[in-house]
């Protein structure tokens, strides 16, 4: 016998099912009067520094169909490159801008939709920058555990080149899964969860 | 968001332990049915935590209203309350290592004490409870410890074979202090006969695993003639120590 290393077990995950949004959205499911409003609905006060921008995408299952419902949230940097988050040791984030976003996939339509801002570049842990990008954690009826990915932007050709994630990816065809497209107004990032078009998940 | 700064307590800024995705569900677990379409078929890009995903949202009590943790009242009209066995569920959200993890926002939703949830898309023929809407949350104190009050929910039928049931259960959505601690899971009563059965259960190897998310009645805890109380911890990933590893730039 050798000492033990006193560590638990993190708890294990299970399917957020299909009423997510009774518990994280209720207003969306038309539970009225228990929260002001949802939360993670507005990442960006009027004061919010950075260009502004408009994220939009679907997420389809194996079989090319959208997900109508799925709960996305997103995490990012404000325009400086800083995290609004107590762990965050270079310096104050933006006052103004949360961060962190929550949007149910439409009803019908199966579309997200996020009114952000550009995020900035934060370093690696050996220092050299990443590109711009933007985290998604993803769950739904379905999906046993969170799935976590990235958008990078489309229009950032320069530093995505030099980003030490999307280097870690073998198989170089599979890059532009991460690469959201420019559009009008924003991005549009479709996020596929098998198949052809398979999208990178991580695991971090 | 941040405004509410726990504590004189040093932030912590390691990465977290890598995910026992063994221990956790696969992706793909055909017994229960829409996981098929909706698990990815290649594997997961490993990459060390990097500040993306040590870094996450925090959230200040400003953002609670008074009944948020009292789902029995919640959603009541005045002076009535929700129909259905009266409990508290309370517990405390721990990090691997056994420390308590301060400020973590819960969520909590779930079906009524008939198995019927307030959800436009869902049609079971048990009826809504007019006094119960099944949403809360709460944030966690300086020691890790949370409580709620509710209803205990009812087994629910489900169309994945022809005649399963979930067992009753609360859904949780937990908030760690870091992004890659995000975590969503239900949380099952202790001695339901449905647990071994449920197919969303069975997406977890390990029956330890499933005790853990099983909560245990504990009468210690009860509030005479008035609720029973069940304990449920909650374990997010852990922090590795920073003793030996470059610090990030500005760190």
């Amino acid at each position: 016998m050798v000492q033990s290393l006193n560590r638990l077990k993190e708890s294990a995950s299970q399917t957020a099912g299909p009423y997510v949004h009774i518990g994280l959205t209720p207003n969306f499911a038309e539970i009225g009067g228990v929260y002001p409003e949802d939360l993670g609905t507005q990442m960006a006060g009027e004061k919010a520094k950075g260009e502004r921008i408009v994220i939009t995408g679907h997420i389809f299952d194996g079989t090319g169909t959208p997900l109508k419902d799925a709960l996305v949230e997103i995490w990012q940097a404000d325009a400086d490159g800083l995290y609004n988050s107590p762990s965050e040791t270079r310096g104050s984030a933006d006052p103004n801008f949360s961060g962190w976003g929550r949007c149910p996939t439409d009803m019908t339509s199966g579309e997200f939709r996020f009114e952000t801002i550009k995020p900035g570049r934060v370093p690696f842990k050996d220092g050299r920058m990443m590109a711009p990008h933007v985290t998604f954690w993803i769950v739904a009826r379905g999906i046993n555990i969170g799935l976590q990915t990235r958008m990078y932007f489309g229009d950032e050709e320069a530093a995505n080149a030099e980003d030490p994630v999307l280097a870690r990816i073998e198989h170089r065809v599979r890059v532009p899964t991460l690469i959201a497209d420019k559009v009008d107004g924003g991005y549009r990032f479709d996020i596929h969860l098998q198949g052809e078009k398979e999208t990178v998940f991580f695991d971090i | 968001m941040s405004e509410n700064r726990l504590s004189n307590r040093k932030p912590e800024t390691g990465a977290f332990f890598q995910r026992d995705r063994e221990w956790h569900p696969q992706g793909y677990t055909p017994w229960y049915k829409t996981s098929v379409l909706r698990s990815p078929q290649k594997a997961l890009l490993s990459l060390d935590n990097t500040i993306s995903e040590i870094t996450g949202p925090v959230f200040g009590h400003n953002i609670l209203g008074e009944l948020d943790h009292d789902l029995i009242h919640n959603f009541a009209k005045p002076g009535e309350s929700a129909i259905g066995p009266r409990i508290i569920v309370y517990g405390r959200v721990l990090d691997e290592r056994g420390k308590g993890v301060p400020g973590a926002l819960l969520e909590f939703w779930q079906a009524n004490a008939g198995g019927r949830y307030r959800h436009k898309k869902e049609g079971y023929i048990a009826p809504l409870d007019p006094n119960f809407g099944g949403c809360g949350r709460t944030i966690t104190d300086e020691d890790g410890g949370y409580a709620f009050r509710t209803i205990q929910p009812g087994p629910y039928p489900w169309p994945n074979g022809p005649n399963d049931w979930r067992p009753a259960h609360i859904h949780f959505s937990v908030f760690g202090h870091g992004f890659a601690q995000r975590l969503i899971t239900q949380m099952y009563f202790e001695g339901d006969p449905l647990i071994p059965l449920c197919p969303i259960v069975k997406t977890i190897n390990d029956p330890v695993a499933i005790s853990d998310l099983t909560a245990v009645l504990d009468m210690g805890a009860t509030k005479p003639m008035d609720s029973r109380a069940y304990k449920f911890d909650i374990v997010l990933r852990g922090r590795r120590s920073t003793l030996f590893e470059n610090r990030m730039e500005g760190n």
